[in-house]
Formats: C-alpha cells, structure tokens, sequence
C-alpha cells in the first residue's frame, strides 16, 4: 500500500513538472529554442504573486489574473528583444542568449528580495495542506490534484487551440517552414510572438503552483529548469502529451527513489532521465554514428 | 490593361553569383505571362524575388507604381501577389483544410474561399482530412495552388507545376488555371513544357543566364524561335520600342523582327 501511496503521490508531482514543462516544451516545439531562463521566468512570476499577495494583501488568484497579462507582455518581448534577434544568427546563440537572461534574472531578484525563501502556502488557508481519503487509506493532497488537472487542462487546451484555432494553424505552419508560411501571409514574426506570450502564460501558472505548493528563492530557477527539461526529454521534446507523462515519469520516480535513500529523490528522477535519454539516442541511431565516428577518428 | 507589376533593372545574387542580371518586365493585368529558359536561367530566382521570398541586390519592383523592393514577403501577399513555389512546399504535417485555411487567415479577401477552391479542384473534397504529405504528387499540386489562391492573388506567381507530375495530373492543373484566369487573375509562370507554354501563355519571356533575352507576345514566337533563345542560339536585336536594356551585339534572329523581342547581353 505504501508503494501505492508513493506512486499516486508521484503522479500528482508530476502534475506540477508537467505544468512546469509545457511552456519549454512549447516553445522548443514551435521555434526549436530552448529557453534556459525558463525556470528562472517561473520563479520571476512565483515573485510577481507574491509581491502582489503578500505585501499588497491581494487574494492570490486576484494576483493570478494581474500577472498572467503582465507575464504574456513579457513574452512577447523576450522573443521580439532576445529570441527573434538572437535565432537570426544560428542554434546556438539563443541558448548563450537565455542562458545569460537568466543569469541576469536571478541575481536581479536576489539583489531586490534577498536571499530569503518565500511562499504564497499561507495565503490560501488549508488548501495548502488539506486532502481526500480514498478507499485503502490513501490520500490525495487536495492543492496537487488541482495542479495535475491544471496541467491535464492546460496541455489539452493548447492542444485544442494548436489544432482547432487560426492561430493554432499559423503556429504550426510557421513552425514547419517558415519561408513557406510567410509566401501564404503568415506573419511569422508576430505568430511567434504570440507563441512566446502563450509560454509565459503558462510559466506564471508554474510558477503560482510552485509558489502555492512549495517555497522558492531567487536562485531556485536553474533546479526548475533542470524538473521541466528532464521532463520534456523524457516525454519527447516538443510533444504537449509526451510532456505530462515525461512529468508523471519524473515525479514517480523520484517518489520512489525517496523511499530507498533520503537522497534517492532526486538521483531516482536524474537516473531515469539519464536512461531515458541514452535510449532514445540509442533507438535514433545517435549513439551508435557518434561511436562509429570515433573510431574512425582514431588513426 | 494597367501595369500591375513593374520590374526595372532588378538583381538578384547567390552569394556571390549573379542569378538575376538586369531585368526589366512589365507585367498587365490579365497577362498569362510564361518564363522559360533553361536550368540556371535565373527563373525561379526571379518569382522568388518578384514574391519577396529572395532578396533583390539592386533594382526596383514596383507594384501599381509603389516600390516594394524591399517589402516582406507576407505584406506582397495582403498585397495580393501570391507564389506557388516550386517543389509545391506544403505543410506536409497538416491535413489538406488545414493548408487551405492557413492562407485564408492571412490573406485578401475576394472571391476565392474554402468553397470556391474545392470548386476549382474537385479531386480535394475528399481528401480534406488527410496530411498533405501523403497525397499523390498532382493532388499536391493542387493544393499548393488552392492555398495561394485562397490568399485571392491579383497576381499568381507559379514555379514549374507541371514539375514531376503526370501528363494527366498536368493537364487537370492547366484546366484548373484556366478557371483561375477565367476569375481575372493574372499569372506568372515558369514552365519547362514549351508546346504547353504556347498553348497557354499571352506573353513568353525568355531567360539565359539571368537575362531576358526575349520579351514577345505569344502569338509572335515560333517554337524554333523560342528553342533557340532557350539555349542562346539567336541574338536578335532589339525591336524599336523594347523594354529590355542593354547592348544588342547578337546576330540577328530570322524572323524575330515580328515579335517584340528584347535582346540582353547573356554574360
């Protein structure tokens, strides 16, 4: 029942890795960039609510609905001022480029807000802790099942709007060649713009869940990053679905590896992105061309 | 008829190689305009430039008399210059009414809708719901002309359509066309056939080396005419009252005095 009780729980994590990792997951899917200040943007928005809920005393899904268009304008000038300028001149200048923005974010908010850890858990009464009873002695927290189905909602919307919306089919279009795309009218510059707006809207929910559930500090962006990228890989990058069950993997896995050695936690959940990852190189035949071209290597 | 598309001394590079050398062309409302040259003759690279897909090096393209040299390529299309390139370049992941509706969102509006262009190509209707990636070369062919024209070009630029596609699949695309010149869209194509080229074209501009090297109405070219400036075989000189520029000492091509020829320097 225990290992029930730690796989449920693992599911419920991976809700919150799965929300986390589908704005990354988005982003590459759409622009192929990976965003390395991604964790660092949901912590930006973890503090955004906590700036507005605590000191100002605001209900924090009032600070919610103030934050999400305030981040979506930020996404859309993170990609006209770092992302667009940046994938002008090849792959990797934009990793260089966010990697540095989130260099630059984390000590920002380390030189404004300390060092200190925040939460918003005590702005949201016994929601935070509270949880069900299900049949077999087993609990649910009530707070993680509402992430997981954020998440389920979230990745089924953008799904939903991906496939079923103008823009959607501009995104997409834009995505796949976007020499083409514009020969039909597209507007790539802006349909990516908005795509960048649509991951910040999904970041601030991570990072209202990160900041419900959990406590972070300035410097917790690069250990959420290192979450949502070892879930998109292990969901398959670029796939919204493949994020959620990347996410589930992850958090069972680190549930479980908890139960084997307080540090199990996370050595579990990077040991199975490692195999994961090294098979997936493997069944693309990577791994076998990157060997077979050392040793053509060796004289 | 009015001049919609006005080209004057454009060039368009590859890096460092000229594609495009010094052309000048108008282009008239209700013109059935075909490029011909061979391989390397600059064609493509010169819908592509027309279309904002290529960048011109120097030159004007002028659009009912408004520069657009250097207007993106999707701002041509609200214009309504519209491109089907060549090798059709679908978005071979999204089913046949998702490529349709993507120009929708983004270009004119007109006459050409979802409708209109499951009209003009019947054998679409019940392919809507596949990738476009999996149908036949022709049926592919076909929705890379809906697709530009549900952006309702005034201008149709076409890039080899019959390329790689069946005599019968060609032959369906050139009755399609004819229906969209029948709507009063003027068309721009290139096109290897010659004898289908005579068959449709009102105007035939030849191309060698990056140059026009023959600017005639259609009626006026002979297929020997149009072979021999197709390999640079003839250098006629310039009739009076050509639009082409630049030096004519070329030998003289029998016959060609009839046609409106325009005579450029090939190197």
């Amino acid at each position: 029942m225990n290992l029930l009780n730690q796989i449920l729980q693992g599911i419920l994590l991976g809700g919150y890795y799965a929300l986390l990792a589908c704005g990354l997951s988005f982003m590459f899917g759409v622009m192929r960039i990976i965003n390395l200040a991604h964790g660092s943007l949901t912590v930006v928005a973890a503090y955004l609510l906590w700036v507005l809920a605590e000191p100002m005393g605001w209900h924090p899904l009032l600070a919610l609905l103030a934050v999400v268009p305030a981040m979506a304008l930020l996404g859309w000038l993170l990609h006209k001022l770092v992302l667009e300028r940046s994938a002008r001149l090849g792959a990797l200048v934009p990793l260089l480029a966010t990697f540095g923005l989130a260099s630059v974010i984390d000590n920002v908010l380390f030189q404004h807000f300390g060092a200190d850890t925040r939460s918003l858990a005590t702005s949201i009464g016994t929601l935070a802790y509270d949880s069900w009873e299900l049949p077999g002695g087993l609990y649910v927290g009530q707070l993680p099942t509402l992430v997981l189905v954020l998440a389920v909602l979230l990745l089924g919307g953008l799904h939903a709007m991906l496939a079923h919306t103008a823009l959607g089919r501009q995104i997409r279009a834009a995505s796949e060649d976007a020499d083409t795309a514009r020969l039909v009218g597209v507007r790539t510059g802006t349909v990516f713009a908005a795509a960048s707006a649509i991951t910040m809207v999904t970041v601030t929910l991570a990072g209202a869940s990160l900041a419900l559930r959990a406590t972070f500090d300035p410097f917790s962006g690069p250990q959420q990053l290192i979450f949502a990228f070892e879930a998109v890989i292990i969901g398959g990058a670029g796939s919204l679905w493949g994020t959620l069950l990347g996410g589930v993997v992850l958090g069972v896995a680190q549930n479980l590896g908890a139960q084997v050695h307080p540090q199990g936690f996370l050595i579990a959940g990077h040991a199975t992105f490692l195999v994961i990852l090294l098979a997936r190189l493997y069944a693309s035949g990577a791994l076998r061309r990157f060997f077979s071209s050392r040793r053509r290597a060796v004289p | 008829m009015s001049v919609l598309l006005s080209i004057e001394t454009l060039n368009a590079h590859h890096g460092q190689l000229p594609a495009v050398r010094s052309v000048s062309l108008q282009v008239h409302q209700g013109d059935i305009l075909a490029l011909v040259g061979a391989n390397g003759a600059g064609k493509t690279t010169l819908l592509r430039t027309l279309a904002g897909a290529h960048r011109a090096s120097s030159g004007i393209v002028r659009w009912e008399g408004v520069d657009i040299t250097r207007m993106p390529a999707q701002e041509r299309v609200a214009e309504g210059l519209a491109l089907v390139p060549e090798g059709r370049r679908l978005f071979a992941s999204m089913t046949v009414r998702e490529n349709l509706l993507v120009a929708r969102a983004a270009g004119r509006r007109g006459q050409w809708s979802f409708d209109t262009v499951l009209d003009a190509f019947p054998q679409l209707a019940p392919k809507l719901n596949a990738r476009a990636g999996e149908l036949s070369g022709g049926q592919q062919q076909a929705v890379a002309i809906g697709r530009a024209l549900m952006t309702n070009p005034r201008v149709l630029l076409l890039d080899e359509v019959s390329l790689g596609l069946s005599p019968l699949a060609v032959q369906g695309v050139y009755e399609a066309l004819r229906g969209v010149v029948g709507q009063g869209t003027t068309l721009v194509l290139v096109e290897q056939d010659l004898q289908r080229v005579q068959a449709v074209a009102s105007r035939i501009v030849c191309m060698l080396e990056g140059s026009v090297v023959a600017d005639a109405p259609a009626d006026q070219l002979t297929r020997a005419q149009i072979t021999a400036f197709y390999f640079g075989a003839q250098r006629p000189e310039p009739a009076p009252g050509s639009h082409a520029t630049g030096s004519a000492d070329g030998e003289a091509a029998n016959n060609a005095n009839h046609a409106n020829l325009a005579h450029k320097e090939a190197a």
